[in-house]
């Protein structure tokens, strides 16, 4: 359902809230884990840290029927082509997590074999910082995540090419693309 | 811009040419006996001319590929698979998906910083990849470990045999279709993380076994936070033998699947569970022991047929052998350091470097430069639980190693893949790949 | 130590080494008689095949008689029922380095040598199938070797924004 072409009034906006809700409660990951990040992905939705409590125990393993990749490890340059045509086969709207160093910067290798960072393959909304992050490290992205997509943030920031979170009230430098997790409850 | 109309633009990416499996009109026929399993022909082991089919047409056969992004949660290992409808002919593994570049980035770091790049490695095991390194380090620097270090390192290498093997029991429960395994493993799991984070401050890929000793003591009341962790794991094995071992169902599936004899094991260099489920008794804890083992007494736990089956048990009886080992640590842990007291390898105490100038500049140039080895190369190895993990160390008299080349257990066991294979269907492939227990990240470095 | 089984080639220079039962240094034409001496003398097991590019430390100390080059091979036996082990260092050469395959005496060598050739470009010479096996396969170079770098991507630190 297209939220963009909609005419935004007092009706619509109740369904808005509604289709937003139904996309923020049940998103489903693809499994793309790659090194040990995907064990602690693998933890997180086990028994002591349950993804079920948001409704995303249900690992995708086709990419067609996920919303979500959450791209858990190291990216090395013969794995990146089949990044991109995994990322290629979800269908809008889709979500990525960046989890772990070595998929947000390259990490802790700086070599000729690993990418400099999963965005420069695939578009990215939420780094989740660590090495690996702990389950909680990625609930919280995971929150963050929800959180953009109540707010239609992230929905608003690809149609105009707009970062999320900018605070322009007092001309702070902003960052260019999405900021990493915060640390604290999200709002 | 690769799209559905630009199809040849997303196969050529993830083409891998020479590297892939062939179609048989480009296999010339000594390569396909080969593939096939005459892999072995050259070490004078007999095998059956009839079960190699060379006559077979390329259009009766199909090649599918498994991979390198499946659901089967060993990484990303690409399986190519040559199938006539349900079981496989050939099978080739394509690797490389996760090469990191770790050994180049060895050879920047310096030996204290390489524990952090060497635990990545096989990231299942991280305390035993750090053991390995590091003893190799302590051979070529010819120093003495304090015995509570030997002790407290035997110690957490046998928690991580146990969380790992608790990783391939959930993960291969989970590929026969058990979830309930998967979350009963990785449950026990997190009280050896717990433990863990508690000692090392991390849950995985923890830095804690270092040159010279260990990097931290143990915390206050490990004694009884251990203990519980015996327990617990010790009953709940007795659990999973109800819910796996005589199931019918499970034994249907991997009893007699995949068999491989002792000397095709031996000729294909494998070791760990994979050879020992075929009867040879070779553990490098018993036979070449190295830090305390042959002070400890456990068992080596060896299977008969080399099937799939012998490996789960294996591996399921391994965890209370190593709960075993754990319960003797506690018991006979040796007070002392942690850590060597060799002003070679460990900086002065924090408060002397206020006192003394010489403590200081020690304290410098080892934080800052590291400490050097002397010129010399050294091989050493030790028990993973999934084989014979070696590290092969060249230093240059300098603060980084020269060469550091780690001979992963799980890159030489998936040799034996197309051996195993071979007649199998498919579904029998999932659990062969399984039961190795690859770990992609020091399958690829 | 150890000593050499009388079915070696003659000449081959030993010596001791860490953690090892025996260091033997073969030329290349040696090389593989001498492995099979070894396999016929229960050493059931090939452990680990390596490549080493000494471009930065050519004058690392070997025994009387041994050249260095600058690509070494080095090779690593297990004998399950003597519990030894026996490391053996060939020097392959400086500008094309080449070695015999073992793939006629122990099977797993192959994704060993494979993974020496393509990290460091040594043939192996009657290897079955001898392709990379690590790098993508259009990849340029190998990319171990001393004369290839490590593929920094130099780091710019940008201010961290103000508080939040």
């Amino acid at each position: 359902m297209g939220l963009e072409d909609l005419q935004h009034n007092f009706l619509t906006g109740q369904i808005e809230d509604l289709v937003r809700w139904a996309r923020r409660a049940s998103v489903w990951p693809a499994s793309f884990g790659l090194a040990c990040c995907a064990i602690e992905m693998m933890a997180a939705g086990a028994a002591d840290f349950d993804l079920a409590r948001y409704g995303m125990e249900v690992f995708r393993n086709s990419p067609r029927q996920a919303d979500l990749m959450i791209v858990a490890g190291r990216v090395s340059q013969k794995m990146a082509p089949v990044l991109r045509q995994v990322y290629d086969q979800m269908m809008e709207p889709k979500w990525v997590i960046s989890m772990g160093v070595c998929a947000s910067t390259g990490g802790l290798f700086n070599n000729y074999a690993i990418v400099q960072g999963v965005d420069q393959i695939v578009p990215v909304d939420v780094y989740a910082p660590g090495c690996p992050p702990s389950p909680e490290t990625l609930m919280h992205a995971i929150l963050t995540l929800h959180e953009q997509i109540r707010t239609g943030e992230i929905l608003r920031r690809r149609s105009e090419g707009r970062p999320t979170h900018v605070e322009d009230a007092q001309n702070l430098w902003t960052p260019e693309v999405p900021v990493a997790v915060r640390v604290g409850t999200p709002k | 811009m690769r799209t559905i109309e630009r199809e040849e633009l997303l196969v050529a990416e993830t083409s891998e040419g020479e590297q892939e499996l062939q179609r048989r009109s480009n296999t010339a026929v000594n390569e396909l006996g080969r593939e096939i399993g005459a892999v072995l022909r050259s070490n004078d082991l007999h095998i059956d001319p009839t079960s190699i089919d060379f006559d077979r047409q390329d259009d009766e056969t199909m090649i599918i590929n498994m991979g390198p992004s499946h659901p089967s949660t060993h990484g990303v290992l690409r399986l190519m698979l040559e199938l006539d409808g349900e079981f496989v002919l050939r099978c080739k593994p394509v690797i490389g998906y996760l090469h990191t570049g770790m050994e180049k980035t060895a050879e920047e770091l310096s030996f204290i910083q390489g524990a952090v790049n060497v635990t990545r490695m096989d990231y299942l095991s991280p305390v035993i990849n750090e053991l390995n390194y590091s003893m190799a380090i302590e051979k070529l620097l010819d120093i003495e470990i304090p015995e509570r270090a030997v002790w407290i390192r035997m110690m957490m290498s046998e928690l991580n045999r146990i969380s790992s093997h608790l990783v391939w029991m959930a993960t291969n429960g989970m590929d026969l279709g058990s979830t309930s395994m998967m979350i009963y493993g990785l449950r026990e799991r997190e009280l050896i993380l717990a433990f863990f984070e508690k000692t090392a401050g991390l849950r995985m890929n923890l830095n804690y076994v270092r040159p010279g000793g260990v990097a931290a003591d143990l915390p206050d009341g490990w004694k009884d936070d251990v203990t519980v962790i015996c327990d617990t794991i010790d009953e709940r094995t007795y659990e999973y033998d109800q819910l796996l071992t005589g199931q019918p169902i499970f034994r249907e599936r991997m009893v007699g699947v995949a068999p491989i004899t002792a000397e095709e094991a031996l000729a294909l260099s494998v070791t760990g569970p994979l050879l020992r489920s075929t009867g040879v008794a070779w553990d490098l804890r018993r036979t070449m022991p190295y830090l305390a083992y042959d002070q400890v007494e456990f068992d080596v736990i060896v299977g008969t047929y080399g099937d799939n089956f012998d490996r789960y048990a294996i591996r399921l009886n391994e965890i209370r052998e190593s709960i075993r080992i754990v319960r003797q640590c506690v018991e006979m842990m040796p007070s002392g350091d942690y850590r060597s007291q060799d002003p070679k390898v460990t900086p002065p105490p924090r408060a002397r470097i206020g006192e003394s100038m010489e403590a200081l500049i020690h304290h410098f140039k080892l934080f800052t430069e590291g400490f050097h080895v002397p010129v010399g190369e050294v091989y050493s190895a030790v028990e993973s639980p999934r084989g014979e993990i070696g590290c092969y160390l060249v230093s240059d008299g300098g603060a980084k190693p020269y060469r550091l080349h780690v001979r992963g257990p799980s890159f030489v066991n998936l040799q034996a893949i197309p051996l195993l294979m071979r007649g199998g269907s498919v579904s029998d492939a999932i659990t062969t790949v399984s039961t190795i227990d690859p770990v992609l990240g020091e399958v690829d470095r | 130590m150890i000593s050499l089984s009388p079915l070696a080639p003659p000449g081959v220079r030993t010596s001791e080494g860490t953690a090892a039962d025996l260091v033997c240094y073969p030329t290349r034409s040696q090389y593989f008689a001498l492995v099979k001496s070894f396999k016929a003398d229960a050493f059931e097991m090939c452990v680990d095949v390596c490549g080493v590019d000494y471009l930065h430390h050519l004058e690392r100390p070997l025994p009387d008689g041994v050249e260095g080059t600058r690509f070494e091979v080095v090779t690593n036996l297990l004998s399950l029922s003597k519990r030894q082990r026996v490391r053996i260092r060939v020097q392959a050469g400086d500008d094309e380095p080449e070695v015999e395959s073992l793939f006629a005496l122990y099977s797993g060598v192959e994704a060993m040598e494979r993974e020496a050739f393509d990290l460091f470009g040594i043939i192996f010479t009657n290897h079955p199938d001898l392709t990379r096996i690590l790098m993508p396969e259009d990849w340029e170079g190998h990319p171990l070797r001393k004369d290839y770098g490590a593929g920094n991507v130099p780091v710019q630190f940008k201010e961290a924004p103000g508080p939040r």
